[in-house]
């Protein structure tokens, strides 16, 4: 880990002036450029009357255009929070945190047995799980529907955790795995000459020679589960249980037309933690919503 | 000696089993059970009552499920080629090295972190007739009343570009990081070479994005197959049934009729298309050739 990362410092750190020519640089790519802008337009404008508008008076909104100067009405947000979000704000940590915790704890032990196991049961059921990728959640609503009421499990949050866990697992595992397989061996041969078991070689050596692989899939999982919607929508109908996304449909269908811009603010506040994760940690962010298809 | 204290060392299959046996339970017996549930009637309380072969046998006759497999599969077909056709030259783009990229790509990307819900609520307030953003650009792509989700042959077209919106960031994402995988020197060796820009494209990036190009496909149109919160939340399915794609066929029959066991018919539809599909796909392409000549994943 430390060694892999130390020349790439290094590098950043002492900036060798080069001759212009000697970096390949194509010429600029005009056709592509122009493209680039109107997309560039396309995902910019309805993202500028998302926030202008989270932030006009109900009158300010019907009067002035969609896209004029954004207004300076925070009241909107207060509203929303008043609203039951605050609950839901706290739901979603609860949802998002224990599915992370559960994922964690279930998929690192299993990334090892996968890379480190002889026995074929293992990787009959790493082929089982790689299946799993493939099943669409949407699928299994309805047998996990009679799953969760029969475990008396229904409006719970608990109830949201598990599905949205056991989908998230499989690519939890896969990413972990091929992150594992770079340990050297003879890390782990050492270690067990010293005569160290496997529980004691997971923890003090796959786990810290994996940490880059283990923040990858929390924030893989992190985003599922903040931004999870069909689980909640399904196993769940208490306001007191309810998430940010149901929320979010909720209080579009009580508020509706008449106050777009409290409608909007909450979307914009259901954003915000992600968006804060993303100025601070953008390669991580990024480098966890594409997990395993990146590669 | 150093077999002994190697095997000392390797986990047993103790340590996978927390792992299998949760998967088993949420993932794999839910997909049982609902094949199970196919041939039940059930209103979701109560118990499943067996009734064999009935709801499959309804799925021969039922009206809405022709015109919903219809509608998914138009719209898995639109939304593949339009977001291919964006999002490959736009990551391929965004690979470069343009002035201002971090600017550029925190917009791009803001909507990946926006929920499907969140997503769906902007838009139904952005495609408002009245006051929505939909009343600027509605005359500039000919719909003057800026009614985007009110008319039936609108709606359909409406419902893919919101999709598209939501995921073409996603696979953006996707082929940016793989166009910056492509070793330089062939490009560097093609310019020598003499070859054009757009030479380039086709004989050095598309080929090395084939492995690329075939995840995104299959994502999208497994993805565009079974989601249904956007289409949930803009239109319910209307007007009428004419945005009623098959997985939100399968989510009212099932949790808004009470129908459950022939919503479970509905999910085992989906379910096998969704498999078949990828399986063809992978066929078709040689993926599984590619994917074992690579090591590592």
């Amino acid at each position: 880990m430390t060694v892999r990362s130390a020349p790439r410092a290094e590098v950043r750190a002492a900036p060798v002036p080069r001759p212009p020519h000697r970096r390949y640089r194509p010429r600029a790519n005009v056709p592509a450029g122009i493209g680039a802008a109107i997309w560039l337009v396309i995902v910019g404008l309805p993202l500028y009357y998302l926030v202008a508008s989270s932030l006009r008076s109900r009158d300010a909104y019907l009067d002035a255009g969609p896209l004029s100067a954004p207004g300076t009405h925070v009241g909107n947000y207060g509203e929303v929070l008043g609203e039951g979000f605050v609950t839901y704000l706290v739901n979603n940590v609860v949802v998002t945190a224990g599915t992370v915790a559960i994922v964690l704890v279930l998929a690192a032990p299993a990334g090892y047995a996968i890379v480190r196991s002889r026995s074929r049961l293992v990787r009959t059921s790493f082929s089982v799980m790689l299946l799993g990728l493939a099943i669409p959640a949407q699928a299994t609503i309805i047998p996990l529907y009679l799953l969760i009421t029969r475990l008396h499990l229904y409006d719970s949050l608990l109830a949201i955790i598990l599905p949205t866990a056991a989908f998230v697992l499989p690519m939890a595992i896969l990413v972990l795995t091929s992150q594992m397989r770079d340990i050297p061996a003879e890390l782990y041969e050492s270690m067990s000459l010293d005569g160290a078991g496997p529980g004691l070689v997971l923890w003090r050596l796959v786990l810290p020679l994996s940490r880059p692989g283990l923040v990858t899939i929390g924030i893989y999982t992190a985003l599922n589960a903040w931004n999870g919607f069909i689980f909640p929508l399904v196993l769940t109908q208490d306001p007191a249980v309810r998430t940010v996304t149901l929320g979010l449909w909720d209080f579009q269908g009580t508020q509706g037309t008449q106050n777009v811009p409290a409608v909007l603010a909450a979307v914009t506040l259901s954003l915000l933690p992600l968006l804060v994760l993303y100025l601070f940690g953008r390669r991580h962010l990024l480098g966890g919503l594409t997990a395993g298809f990146g590669k | 000696m150093a077999a002994v204290a190697d095997r000392s060392a390797r986990p047993g299959a103790i340590w996978a089993a927390p792992a299998l046996v949760y998967f088993a339970v949420f993932a794999l017996l839910p997909m049982a059970l609902v094949v199970y549930l196919s041939f039940t009637r059930w209103n979701g309380l109560g118990s499943p009552h067996w009734t064999g072969l009935a709801n499959w046998s309804y799925l021969l006759r039922d009206p809405q499920v022709i015109q919903s497999l219809k509608l998914s599969g138009i719209l898995t077909a639109v939304t593949w080629a339009f977001q291919t056709a964006v999002s490959l030259p736009l990551g391929v783009w965004a690979a470069g090295p343009q002035r201002g990229r971090a600017v550029l790509s925190a917009v791009f990307f803001t909507p990946l972190l926006i929920s499907s819900s969140g997503i769906a609520v902007l838009w139904k307030a952005l495609l408002d007739p009245n006051f929505g953003l939909a009343t600027i650009f509605g005359p500039w792509v000919g719909v003057d009343d800026g009614n985007f989700i009110g008319r039936p042959s609108l709606a359909l077209w409406t419902i893919m570009a919101v999709i598209s919106w939501q995921f073409i960031p996603f696979h953006t994402l996707l082929y940016q990081s793989a166009t910056r995988q492509i070793p330089s020197v062939l490009y560097e060796a093609a310019t020598v070479d003499g070859a054009g820009r757009f030479q380039q494209f086709r004989a050095i990036t598309l080929p090395q994005l084939r492995h690329t190009i075939i995840t995104s496909s299959v994502l999208m149109i497994v993805g565009s197959l079974t989601y249904f919160e956007v289409v949930l939340i803009i239109t319910g399915g209307g007007p009428g049934a004419a945005t009623r794609i098959l997985p939100l066929d399968m989510y009212l029959t099932g949790f808004s009729a009470f129908q459950m066991g022939y919503a479970s018919v509905l999910s085992v539809l989906l379910l096998a298309v969704g498999t078949a599909l990828s399986l063809l796909i992978v066929r078709v392409t040689g993926y599984r050739r590619m994917t074992s000549q690579r090591e590592g994943l």
